[in-house]
């Protein structure tokens, strides 16, 4: 019985780091790909449709609370996309799985764009609401702080050319980025709290956000989600062929 | 279509600005995909007739 | 380490090291200010910490990329990493050497030119106190982006896309800090806070800039 059990749990342990075998990924990817790719289009299409048309207007926000359902989920991919880099990186570090470091340099171009679009909804919906474009509000800061992170860490990126260096440094600055992302989050409230006592520029919606709208916003939610994923994987695969290619070339030059 | 009020531009404008940003991301995306699939295929024929 | 120690201080204070030039940056910066926002007292006054602050840390990011760069040059950075000093002791050592030589004549420099900018009385104390408090964190970061770029040609530039938001949080705290003081507000939790960075960024950051300069010399 015992032997069994741990045999199973043996083997499952095994299962999951199967994945990192780059040709079990592209497989696995292959057959995976078409059927992610329609649930994100089918969710994202049905999530933010019925968010438009569908949903009443707010009585103090009016028409621009539609903007919350691409507001809010992209700002929410922004973290969980620095959240699955910082994973992988680690991942990497200790095991040193290929494909796991190339999924977080896939990963890092993703979060920039779903950072400039909570940053951009968040500019244009403060506008009428804020009367102001930008305020220094502790979320805001926080956003425009994390678009630096990843800046540094695509910059980085390029700068170096030996991909498995590229990695282990990518990979540090990573996990040293995100205690450092962490702090400005705390210094940030601290320091907003301290500039303008009293502020409640909150852009926390999901306090008061009443079932009429909660229901379209997880379903975009997750359609942004599965947008994510989407990309990853195709990213990833990108990533996997372009070691693959470098590595043939190496080997020509060498024959 | 739905009545966006006073704020139709401001609602359209953040759907706009998200919607262009995904595109391209998408667009980059598989572009660069199709073309190291290309790049890749093509090298591994090559070596595959020469050695 | 001692030797080590005292060979980056005379590197650094020779002709040519690069010592002063950080001081003179950091004067440049200041006189600069008031021709762009005005020659009146009051405001000078009320953004004088936030401005000797961000002048001291662009400061402190323009010496960074000599720390490792010339080591690495004359080969002598491959020593130090199979020298029988851990490579995170050298890192320690090579980050107190840019602090000497940087941060501490900021630091003393900046109530100085406190006076050109109008800084509030009570202030002085504080700037001076958040400064000593925080630049040692600036190097220490300073020391792991330099590490991070060690083997780029052209590093400087990113490195400074690297750094400057690490060094974000010492930032907020150090200001703060230094703007309470001249309010007369209490400072002791931003200087709390800022201490525990540098503590904290002391505790961990040799050992991510060890592995990074290994890294960098595979």
């Amino acid at each position: 019985m015992l032997s069994t059990a741990a045999g199973t749990a043996s083997q499952d342990a095994m299962s999951i780091w199967e994945y990192a075998n780059p040709k079990k990924f592209m497989q696995t990817s292959a057959w995976a790909l078409p059927w992610v790719t329609g649930l994100a289009v089918v969710t994202l299409v049905t999530g933010l449709v019925w968010g438009f048309f569908f949903t009443p207007d707010d009585y103090r926000q009016g028409a621009t609370v539609k903007i919350i359902y691409i507001h809010v989920p992209s700002a929410m991919m922004a973290i969980n996309a620095w959240a699955m880099m910082l994973v992988t990186s680690m991942i990497w570090l200790v095991r040193r799985h290929h494909v796991s470091v190339l999924a977080a340099k896939a990963a890092a171009p993703i979060g920039v764009t779903m950072t400039l679009i909570a940053l951009f909804t968040g500019a244009i919906w403060g506008q009428p609401m804020w009367g102001t474009w930008w305020a220094w509000d502790p979320r805001l800061t926080s956003f425009l702080i994390l678009f630096l992170f990843y800046l540094g860490y695509i910059a980085l990126w390029e700068a170096v050319e030996d991909p498995d260096t590229a990695a282990d440094l990518t990979s540090v600055l990573c996990l040293v980025g995100s205690v450092f992302a962490l702090l400005s989050r705390y210094a940030v409230l601290f320091w907003n709290q301290g500039l303008h006592q009293g502020a409640s520029l909150s852009l926390d919606a999901e306090e008061h956000v009443a079932d009429t709208y909660a229901w379209p916003l997880w379903v975009s939610m997750a359609g942004f989600v599965l947008l994510f994923v989407t990309l990853v994987l195709i990213r990833t695969r990108t990533e996997i062929r372009a070691r693959r290619l470098r590595a043939l070339e190496a080997r020509e030059r060498m024959a | 279509m739905v009545d966006l009020g006073k704020y139709a531009g401001t609602v359209l404008g953040a759907y706009g600005v998200t919607i262009l940003l995904i595109l391209g991301l998408v667009w980059l995306s598989l572009r660069k995909g199709a073309e190291m699939r290309r790049r890749l295929e093509a090298q591994e024929k090559r070596m595959g007739r020469n050695g | 380490m001692l030797a080590l120690l005292l060979r980056d201080l005379r590197l650094a204070t020779r002709a040519g090291g690069g010592f002063g030039l950080s001081l003179a940056f950091f004067l440049i910066v200041t006189v600069l200010v008031p021709f762009g926002v005005g020659p009146e007292g009051g405001t000078l006054s009320r953004i004088a910490p936030g401005i000797l602050w961000v002048g001291a840390l662009l400061a402190c990011l323009l010496s960074l990329d000599r720390i490792f760069a010339l080591d690495r040059e004359d080969g002598s950075l491959d020593l130090l990493a199979t020298a029988p000093i851990p490579l995170e002791g050298v890192v320690a050592v090579k980050a107190l050497a840019h602090w000497l030589t940087t941060g501490l004549p900021l630091t003393l420099a900046a109530p100085v030119l406190g006076v050109l900018l109008h800084l509030p009385g009570p202030g002085f104390a504080w700037l001076t106190l958040s400064l000593a408090a925080g630049t040692p964190a600036l190097s220490i970061i300073g020391t792991f982006g330099a590490a991070l770029t060690v083997g780029l040609k052209r590093g400087g530039l990113l490195l400074s896309l690297l750094v400057l938001p690490l060094y974000i949080p010492t930032l907020i705290f150090g200001a703060e800090a230094a703007r309470r003081g001249g309010e007369g507000l209490a400072t002791f939790t931003p200087l709390l806070m800022q201490g525990g960075i540098t503590l904290g960024a002391l505790a961990i950051l040799p050992f991510a800039a060890a592995a990074a300069i290994r890294v960098n010399l595979r």
